[in-house]
């Protein structure tokens, strides 16, 4: 039945002005007058401006999420204040199911953040780009503590390093708490190696899986960063006398004995410097914006810019959102949005605004989506195959008339004219035979084929 | 192993035979069972450590190799292999000889890539990226399409398993599944077949079987509602998570103990909500890859290769262990349990003798069953 979303890309090619194409990709889908905005200032001028979040005034944004208090605090904190109530009550004995959801609001504040930033911030490409880079470092909140540690995970770990170079970003979520406790290396030490980390790093974050890596690589990489680990209550140590003193190989590089620290940063930076990187990175990002089989002379060419810039990452991004093959009509449309994308692009669509984040939270999990609750390293699948079945179709569908009718908890539709989306004739007919009630209306436009696209 | 080895050629062949009968072929006696074929498959997604469900407890290196996790108070099956005492609500089907266990199984390929793994079952072509569409959906095919809900996975998204041409529903919650509003102009738009299924849902009454928490739970309680509500379906599919045991697995308590708990405890209330229809279910379970036989520095496993899988239903010939067991001196690469039984031999025969596939070289291309 997948074939039933699939069939909508057909038609996009010849309907959608670029400025549309430019805020389906690069935004969370264009807000009523956005396009024309846009068009305005000149799409250029506004790629340009995206690329450089810091100089775009976000301060409404800054204000709505002061409400939430979690964001703010340390992980110790947040520990002492929610987790370790839950340890003391564990060892009373005593009912932990109120501690339990006290300590759910961290997780809900930080999916609150995400949802509002999606939806209202104005620096929108730099919301997708976190949107990107939180799943390809995905850590799953439903592991341990991992649910405390994901807010500091998001605000110092990924945000800041997004738009700088791709070492640095892989480095700091080497030695961020969250993903030592996701894939275990915390706990990795040399007389008990544990090589979780060492395979996801080199297949998920760097290499991809085909990069060129063995069995021996793996277990060799987890040598090298056998005591990395956790002080506690919240950040990173190299606990020396955990570490792996002997001589090592790993990727051809020979490691001499008492490599200390060092060994494990260099192993990291040839990692993010190494040609099989470059590729994966180019081809995810190029999946994520452009399409789900990108057209290898773009991956080649982003790739090469990844190279040659040292990883840099607005050079890197900047080289796929620039290209012909971006701006190629036959790219419009082609993509079937993920649900984060589906419904915060629905909301933005109709100018709603949003009260209360919680029920938003909810559909996405019945849509399969639930934010920081991606089990798997891999995160979420970006490819449309993985988002089409016709039981995913049905939640969208009643996502759509619920938000057209005003009936979603939590969201306010304020403009229902749908203007930017382009449909196709027989689409028209089928609404226009159907009902002239103007939320009926939208919620069968936000429903469509045509709008599960982008 | 031998092809034929695991499944009887009739549900009820054992009647009247000098063999205890299994508990769902007694209760099919008394002829309630309609006789339609359904296969349950459920993946365990992580990669279970196999050696801690059916426990080689015959095998003194078992317990050498694994200091702090091996289990030591496992419920004997056959002298050689016991189950894992959190198990213990499936052990009545396997003295019942209605469940069987199949050891040392898995897939032929050497990747320890728990998404390659995965990909690679599920699309039936063991170190082939290029397949898009699951071997599941590829014995749907051979068929004429019947029932809209011939083919359901209880999950958010279709899996690769049932992705393909054959029409399958991915639906995570059943008694909530269709459109509020407007269906008419969405069937227009959509076609009317993406929900048909909602309006053959809408007969299938609310269940009051007794099942213990958890999302597999939940999942199995909804697909012995379709099968009691005869509305087509052949194939029904789940997973479930958590058996990524690198650090603090457990032994008969623990992580692993746990999940197994709630996982049998799933199993055996689905069994016993279906009474006599379980007589004509398949249920099978499959894992990517099993776990190093060495416990790691973490009281945990890393990944291994092979792993066992289970079988459960009226046509199983249950209450044996099956496959070559290779034993635990000569290791795959000198860290794992060889696979001597490739998991395509245990889905081929379910698949002809169950869902009357006959052309099994379209399923599994390119393998030849031994």
């Amino acid at each position: 039945m997948k074939r039933l979303i699939l069939a909508a890309a057909v038609f996009a090619t010849s309907l959608q002005a670029s400025p549309t194409h430019v805020l389906n990709r690069l935004a969370f889908g264009p807000r009523p007058g956005d396009v024309e905005r846009i068009q305005k200032m000149g799409v250029d001028r506004w790629i340009e401006e995206q690329l450089h979040p810091q100089r775009i005034d976000d301060r409404a944004m800054h204000e709505q999420l002061k409400r939430y208090e979690t964001l703010s605090m340390s992980s110790a904190d947040l520990l002492t204040k929610y987790y370790r109530p839950i340890v003391e009550a564990r060892k009373a004995e005593e009912d932990l199911q109120p501690l339990r959801r006290e300590a759910q609001k961290v997780i809900v504040e930080l999916s609150a953040q995400r949802i509002l930033r999606a939806a209202h911030s104005e620096r929108q490409l730099n919301e997708v780009m976190v949107d990107f880079w939180m799943n390809h470092f995905n850590v799953f909140a439903g592991k341990g503590i991992d649910r405390f540690l994901l807010t500091s995970y998001e605000r110092d770990v990924i945000r800041p390093h997004i738009w700088g170079r791709f070492e640095d970003l892989l480095m700091a979520t080497a030695k961020s708490p969250a993903m030592l406790f996701y894939l275990d290396n915390a706990r990795s030490q040399k007389r008990g190696v544990n090589e979780n980390y060492a395979r996801e790093i080199m297949e998920l974050h760097t290499l991809g899986v085909d990069g060129g890596y063995t069995q021996k690589d793996v277990t060799e990489l987890a040598r090298a960063l056998t005591g990395w680990s956790l002080a506690r209550p919240n950040g990173f140590v190299f606990r020396r006398a955990l570490h792996d003193r002997g001589a090592k190989a790993v990727l051809g590089v020979k490691l001499q004995a008492n490599g200390g620290i060092e060994e494990g940063e260099r192993m990291i930076r040839f990692l993010a410097a190494h040609p099989s990187t470059a590729r994966h990175i180019a081809w995810k990002l190029c999946q994520r914006l452009v399409a789900d089989d990108p057209p290898k002379s773009l991956v080649d060419r982003v790739a090469r810019r990844f190279t040659e810039t040292r990883g840099d990452l607005r050079e890197t991004v900047k080289a796929v959102i620039t290209s012909a093959e971006f701006n190629d009509p036959k790219y419009y449309g082609a993509k079937t949005k993920t649900p984060f994308e589906y419904a915060i692009s629905a909301i933005r669509a109709v100018g709603g605004t949003i009260h209360n984040p919680l029920p938003l939270m909810r559909t996405l999990q019945k849509m399969g989506q639930p934010l920081y609750f991606a089990q798997p390293p891999t995160g979420y699948s970006d490819s449309a195959e993985d988002w089409s079945s016709s039981g995913a179709l049905v939640e969208r569908i009643n996502f759509a008339t619920a938000l057209a009718s005003n009936r979603l908890p939590g969201v306010r539709a304020r403009d229902l004219s749908l203007a930017d989306v382009a449909l196709r004739a027989e689409t028209r007919k089928t609404i226009a035979s159907q009902t002239q009630e103007p939320a009926a209306v939208a919620g069968l436009i936000l429903g469509s084929p045509e709008f599960q696209k982008q | 192993m031998n092809r034929r080895i695991f499944l009887k050629t009739s549900g009820l062949a054992l009647v009247g035979s000098a063999l205890t009968p299994g508990v769902f072929v007694r209760m099919a006696q008394a002829g309630t069972t309609r006789g339609k074929k359904v296969l349950v498959a459920i993946f365990q997604r992580g990669a279970v450590d196999g050696l801690n469900v059916v426990v080689p407890h015959g095998e003194k290196g078992y317990f050498t190799a694994r200091p702090s996790i091996a289990i030591r108070n496992s419920i004997d099956l056959d002298g050689f292999f016991g189950l894992h005492p959190s198990m213990a609500s499936l052990h009545p089907y396997f003295k019942d000889r209605s469940l069987a266990f199949i050891h040392a199984v898995g897939s032929p390929d050497s990747t320890r890539s728990h998404f390659d793994a995965q990909d690679f079952m599920e699309t039936g072509t063991p170190g082939v990226k290029s397949t898009r569409d699951g071997f599941l959906s590829r014995a749907l095919d051979s068929q004429k399409a019947k029932s809209p809900l011939r083919a359901v996975s209880i999950t958010p998204n279709l899996p690769r398993i049932l992705s393909g041409k054959a029409d399958a529903l991915a639906i995570s919650d059943i008694t909530r599944y269709g459109v509020q509003s407007e269906a008419s102009a969405f069937e227009t738009m959509y076609g009317g077949a993406a929900f048909e299924a909602a309006k053959l849902l809408r007969g299938v009454s609310a269940t009051t079987a007794q099942y213990p928490r958890g999302p597999l739970a939940q999942s199995l309680r909804q697909i012995a509602q379709l099968i009691k509500a005869d509305v087509g379906l052949e194939v029904a599919f789940t997973d479930v998570g958590g058996w990524d045991t690198h650090a603090g697995q457990g032994g008969s308590e623990g992580q692993l103990a746990n999940n197994l708990a709630l996982f049998a405890q799933a199993v055996a209330a689905f069994a016993k909500d279906l009474g006599s229809r379980m007589s004509d279910v398949t249920l099978v379970t499959m894992s990517e890859f099993g776990r190093t036989v060495r416990e790691n520095g973490n009281r945990g496993t890393d990944h291994g290769h092979g792993t066992v899988m289970m079988t459960m239903g009226g046509a199983v010939k249950g209450g044996k262990v099956y496959g070559k067991w290779p034993g635990l001196e000569a290791l795959y690469e000198n860290r794992d349990l060889p696979v001597t039984t490739d998991f395509r031999d245990v889905f081929a025969e379910i698949l002809r003798r169950d869902l009357g596939v006959t052309n099994l070289a379209r399923v599994f291309p390119g393998y030849t069953s031994s």
